[in-house]
């Protein structure tokens, strides 16, 4: 089960969804929105997604992760809209057989998730400033450079990090 | 020469850039992804900055730069993604 939304998640109702007869182990991931990334103050976060290529990723993560992993259930709600401090923005819940797999499991889909989804949040601190969080890009103040005359594109470059994270 | 019509959305940052969600382009057939990508480069200088690091996708797949544009195709252009 996949989701995306723009109201709080249901954690209590996320974790029943995956709890079953057979599984041994359900372990639920969250991330929450923190107040001080290397020392700059969030006052609130705002997460944009583009909605329906974000969805047919989130359905691919499944599939693969049920591939990988011997997965029973799995839930994974991702968060659109504004977030305050402390606030849920991603929630996953998986049940395997036994701990070792579910822990792996949840690991791997979070990992996966922050690389592959297509959802970008924006800061806004506590000063004023707001910015958007796109890891390795320039930042608008750096100086104009010629852009790469060598392809990089997209499919490449997922590739290499996901093989990169397999390491 | 046929001409294909092709939709172009662009996200966070790189729609700063452009300051605009999406264009509609008209581009010959057999337009490659990374030709589209120049002529977006040559409008927007602001979004040529950003360069390789830039992502692409082509009806919600992540598309390498060698892929051939064919009508009707929906085009999307993003920095590096940040959800989580």
């Amino acid at each position: 089960m996949i989701s995306l939304t723009d109201q709080d998640i249901d954690i209590a109702g996320l974790t029943d969804l995956v709890r079953h007869d057979s599984a041994g182990a359900v372990v639920v991931f969250l991330g929450t929105v923190r107040e001080f990334t290397r020392g700059v103050q969030t006052k609130s976060l705002e997460y944009t997604a583009y909605a329906e290529m974000a969805r047919v990723s989130l359905q691919q993560l499944e599939a693969e992760a049920r591939q990988r992993f011997p997965i029973i259930e799995v839930g994974i709600i991702h968060r659109t809209g504004a977030l305050s401090l402390g606030d849920v923005s991603v929630a996953i819940a998986v049940s395997t057989p036994h701990r070792a797999e579910a822990f792996a499991a949840g690991q791997w889909i979070i990992d996966t998730l922050k690389i592959r989804v297509p959802i970008w949040k924006k800061e806004h601190y506590s000063d004023g400033r707001e910015e958007w969080q796109h890891p390795g890009l320039p930042s608008p103040t750096e100086s104009l450079g010629a852009p790469s005359e060598i392809p990089n594109f997209a499919a490449d470059r997922i590739a290499a990090k996901d093989s990169a994270g397999d390491q | 020469m046929n001409e294909i019509q092709v939709t172009v959305l662009f996200f966070a940052a790189a729609r700063d850039a452009t300051a605009t969600e999406s264009t509609t382009e008209l581009l010959a057939e057999n337009t490659r992804l990374a030709d589209l990508r120049t002529v977006l480069f040559t409008r927007w200088p602001q979004l040529a900055r950003y360069g390789s690091a830039l992502l692409w996708a082509v009806n919600n797949q992540y598309a390498s730069s060698d892929v051939c544009l064919r009508a009707g195709d929906v085009v999307a252009c993003f920095p590096p993604v940040s959800g989580g």
